[in-house]
């Protein structure tokens, strides 16, 4: 074996052992930071908008997990399912379909943190593609308990 | 001992580790159910040892990056009494098996659900772990992005208590 050909096959034996001590792949998606500023409302803003039967006039969707959703979700908001996967944004595309680029929407997550959220940033985007002009998200810096259920922030429970 | 649990309670509170109604100092809620190895875990059946309880879902980036460290403790520590216990809060069983065929961890596996969540206080956020003592006592609540190093000091300072 010539010094090159040892030299090619040293650099595969260290890109393979790099890449076997990163662990597990994980799911590819669009960081959540992709979302514009414009687009973001803080939860107590929200939450002040908010009575016990949901925020008037405004299409509020959870793109998270059913589970926390059935365990606490803000009033009046529908669940459509995960955005980080392909049927949950088949849903929320449905449940979109039928309203006017001009309606506002609010979504939320909550799953994780902010900056590993894999649901909003893909939900966001959908709605972008799909035309929708005045879609605002909520900013869950840490989880939906940490940042609107221990604030006290109205609170809905049940699937 | 009951200085140290104390202490670790305090470290808890003092990093902001701590909410719901499952805190430090409670009775963890018990629970029977069948892990994906078809073996049933009562989590009773585990007095006598320190229990890591990790809420988790396979599309969760930052649980699946816990995983293999949670699967390293349970190799180097299962023997002085640790027992790692992970709890998917996916929909279904079929993404979280097919999740741990390609990377298996060294720990049983069940699926909860919403009613589980809410008994511990709300699993509204992942990932989420619950260390539990010996005698079945909450002794701190880790919640999102915890620090790895603190958890791990956590199980080796119980583990090492007389």
């Amino acid at each position: 074996m010539s010094t090159g050909t040892r030299a090619v096959v040293a650099l595969l034996i260290v890109l393979a052992v790099g890449i076997g001590a990163a662990g597990p792949a994980l799911a590819d998606h669009k960081p959540a930071s992709s979302i514009p500023e414009s687009a973001l409302v803080q939860p107590a803003d929200f939450a002040s908008t908010v009575t016990a039967s949901g925020a008037p006039g405004v299409l509020v969707l959870q793109v998270g997990f059913r589970k926390a959703y059935a365990q606490a979700h803000i009033p009046g908001s529908e669940y459509v399912g995960a955005a980080s996967d392909d049927d949950g944004l088949q849903a929320l595309r449905q449940r979109v379909a039928k309203l006017s680029p001009q309606d506002p929407i609010v979504i939320y997550c909550g799953c994780c943190p902010w900056r590993k959220c894999p649901n909003i940033a893909a939900a966001y985007d959908a709605l972008q593609q799909l035309g929708f002009k005045n879609v605002k998200v909520i900013y869950i810096a840490e989880d939906f308990g940490t940042n609107w259920v221990d604030k006290g922030f109205p609170t809905a429970k049940g699937s | 001992m009951r200085r140290l649990r104390l202490a670790v309670c305090a470290l808890a509170l003092l990093l902001g580790h701590t909410a719901g109604a499952t805190a430090p100092g409670e009775a963890a809620p018990d629970f029977a159910l069948t892990n994906f190895d078809g073996h049933p875990l009562h989590l009773a059946d585990l007095r006598g040892k320190l229990v890591l309880l990790n809420f988790w879902a396979s599309w969760c980036g930052p649980c699946l990056e816990e995983m293999p460290r949670f699967s390293a403790w349970q190799r180097s520590y299962g023997a002085a009494g640790l027992q790692v216990i992970g709890v998917s809060m996916d929909d279904e069983a079929g993404a979280p098996r097919r999740y741990l065929a390609k990377h298996p961890v060294a720990y049983p596996i069940v699926l909860g659900d919403a009613k589980l969540g809410e008994r511990y206080g709300g699993i509204l956020g992942l990932p989420q772990s619950f260390l539990i003592d010996r005698r079945g006592v909450v002794l701190a609540r880790f919640k999102g992005d915890a620090d790895p190093a603190q958890i791990e000091a956590a199980i080796k300072a119980q583990l090492h208590a007389p």
